[in-house]
């Protein structure tokens, strides 16, 4: 038996991401461990999405590699790896023509799974995202943008995934909404010891729901520090963040999930 | 009421000009359909291919209707049979409609739907059969509708070559400067027109993504 932490569950090996020509992502080298949060934070521009797009294969690096679980993601098949990697964007992107019951089971129903296992599975997981069992039969255009949302997560998590890439999941929700899933989010990670990948502008964000943080800045990793040592750090640009984000910051990354 | 007893007295003639001019318009759209829907479906998602497409189909559309049974009257094979000449017309015309909304619907998907799908590990072709198509199907089926009840007009236009329909009444009566005969075409048109809007309309709606 290999020890877990031997393999890190996503490592970029000094990948590059170039747009005609232009560097989008340079020089990127970086490890995520299995079971931690690891938190992009940097302005927009920085190059996070992109970063998280290069996990999953929706986009495909200039030069580097990446590898999940030890294997490079350039090999082997692009769908089973996106399938085995949960996905949630800030625009959601629910399907406008199926039920919440639909928008969920939708992969589960494409691997062939039976209809009442189907069911079960989408009941297990609306409770799990704090939705009533009756959401499954509305549609999207029926709910909030918080309950959208966290039809979202249910439909990332829907067949099980290891681990779950968010791009900015809670930065177009109020802040009331936004508070309640960032609780919910540290829940249900005690609860499903995923490894995640978080996007996100917000310091404040970073701060209260990440392991590490990975600052970047202009496609270029910055540094890389736990929440407390972010606060804590001597970094320029990290410092400026702080600044920017004043007080209270403290009571956030104590707070959890309290 | 002379028209309606001229229709009457000749009902026979006028219901199989009828379904000479249905069999026009229903195989050249459902060419047009075979046609128009995977092209559209090509060029959205290659943009590079929208422009000439597009503009083809524009120029066809340009043509006269009376010129381009013309033009393909000494084509070989089409030129043998009349109706076979008139449906090719036909669908030439219908094409642009359903090419356009076909793109215009699929164009219209929500990027962010498409980014999910994508991320959740779709294939290409479950995107198109499960997302795309589904949420374009009512742009889609107003192109049709507008493709049907352009060919009903045009298809009137095909008596001037011997393809048979109800043109034959209007040409007939333009001939004999016989109002009566005009509109034992021209009525008969119109209702299908109708009926065919009607029709494609109601499946439109019930095609209708929420």
């Amino acid at each position: 038996m290999q020890p877990a932490t031997a393999i890190p569950a996503i490592e970029f090996r000094d990948v590059s991401y170039h747009v005609a020509g232009t560097p989008v992502l340079s020089g990127f080298s970086l490890q995520v461990q299995s079971g931690e949060t690891l938190v992009l934070l940097g302005r927009s521009g920085s190059g996070k999405t992109t970063s998280l797009k290069l996990v999953n294969r929706l986009l495909s690096p200039t030069s580097g590699d990446i590898r999940v679980k030890g294997v490079s993601n350039a090999e082997g098949d692009v769908i089973r790896l996106r399938r085995s990697i949960g996905y949630v964007i800030q625009d959601v992107g629910l399907f406008p023509h199926f039920t919440v019951q639909r928008n969920i089971g939708l992969v589960p129903r494409i691997e062939g799974w039976p209809e009442d296992r189907i069911r079960a599975r989408v009941q297990e997981l609306l409770q799990m995202v704090g939705l009533a069992p009756e959401t499954s039969l509305r549609y999207p255009h029926q709910l909030s943008g918080g309950q959208r949302q966290r039809v979202g997560v249910a439909r990332a998590l829907a067949a099980d995934p290891e681990i779950l890439l968010m791009d900015e999941p809670f930065g177009a929700l109020d802040p009331l909404t936004r508070d309640e899933l960032q609780r919910e989010f540290l829940l249900l990670r005690q609860r499903l010891h995923k490894t995640v990948v978080f996007v996100t502008h917000d310091l404040r964000e970073a701060v209260r729901l990440g392991t590490r943080i990975a600052l970047m800045e202009a496609g270029r990793l910055v540094t890389v520090l736990t929440p407390k040592g972010f606060l804590q750090s001597t970094d320029p640009l990290a410092s400026a963040y702080v600044r920017a984000f004043g007080e209270g910051l403290e009571s956030a990354a104590n707070r959890g999930t309290s | 009421m002379n028209v309606f007893r001229f229709i009457w007295h000749n009902h026979g003639q006028v219901l199989e000009l009828t379904l000479e001019h249905l069999r026009l318009v229903g195989f050249s759209t459902l060419f047009a359909m075979l046609i128009g829907i995977p092209l559209g479906i090509v060029i959205a998602h290659r943009p590079r291919f929208n422009k000439p497409v597009l503009a083809s189909a524009n120029i066809i559309q340009t043509i006269p209707s009376l010129a381009l049974f013309g033009f393909l009257l000494p084509v070989p094979w089409l030129g043998e049979r009349a109706d076979r000449l008139a449906i090719v017309a036909l669908t030439l015309y219908a094409l642009l409609p359903i090419i356009r909304n076909t793109y215009t619907g699929i164009r219209g998907v929500d990027p962010a739907v498409l980014e999910a799908g994508r991320g959740m590990g779709l294939t290409e072709s479950q995107l198109l059969f499960h997302v795309e198509l589904p949420l374009a199907v009512s742009v889609i089926l107003s192109g049709v509708r507008v493709a049907v009840v352009i060919s009903v007009g045009l298809a009137t236009i095909a008596a001037a070559i011997g393809a048979g329909g109800l043109g034959e009444f209007i040409f007939r009566g333009l001939a004999m400067v016989d109002d009566r005969v005009i509109f034992a075409g021209a009525i008969p048109a119109a209702i299908l027109a109708l009926v065919a809007d009607f029709g494609v309309g109601w499946v439109e709606r019930r095609l209708q993504p929420r």
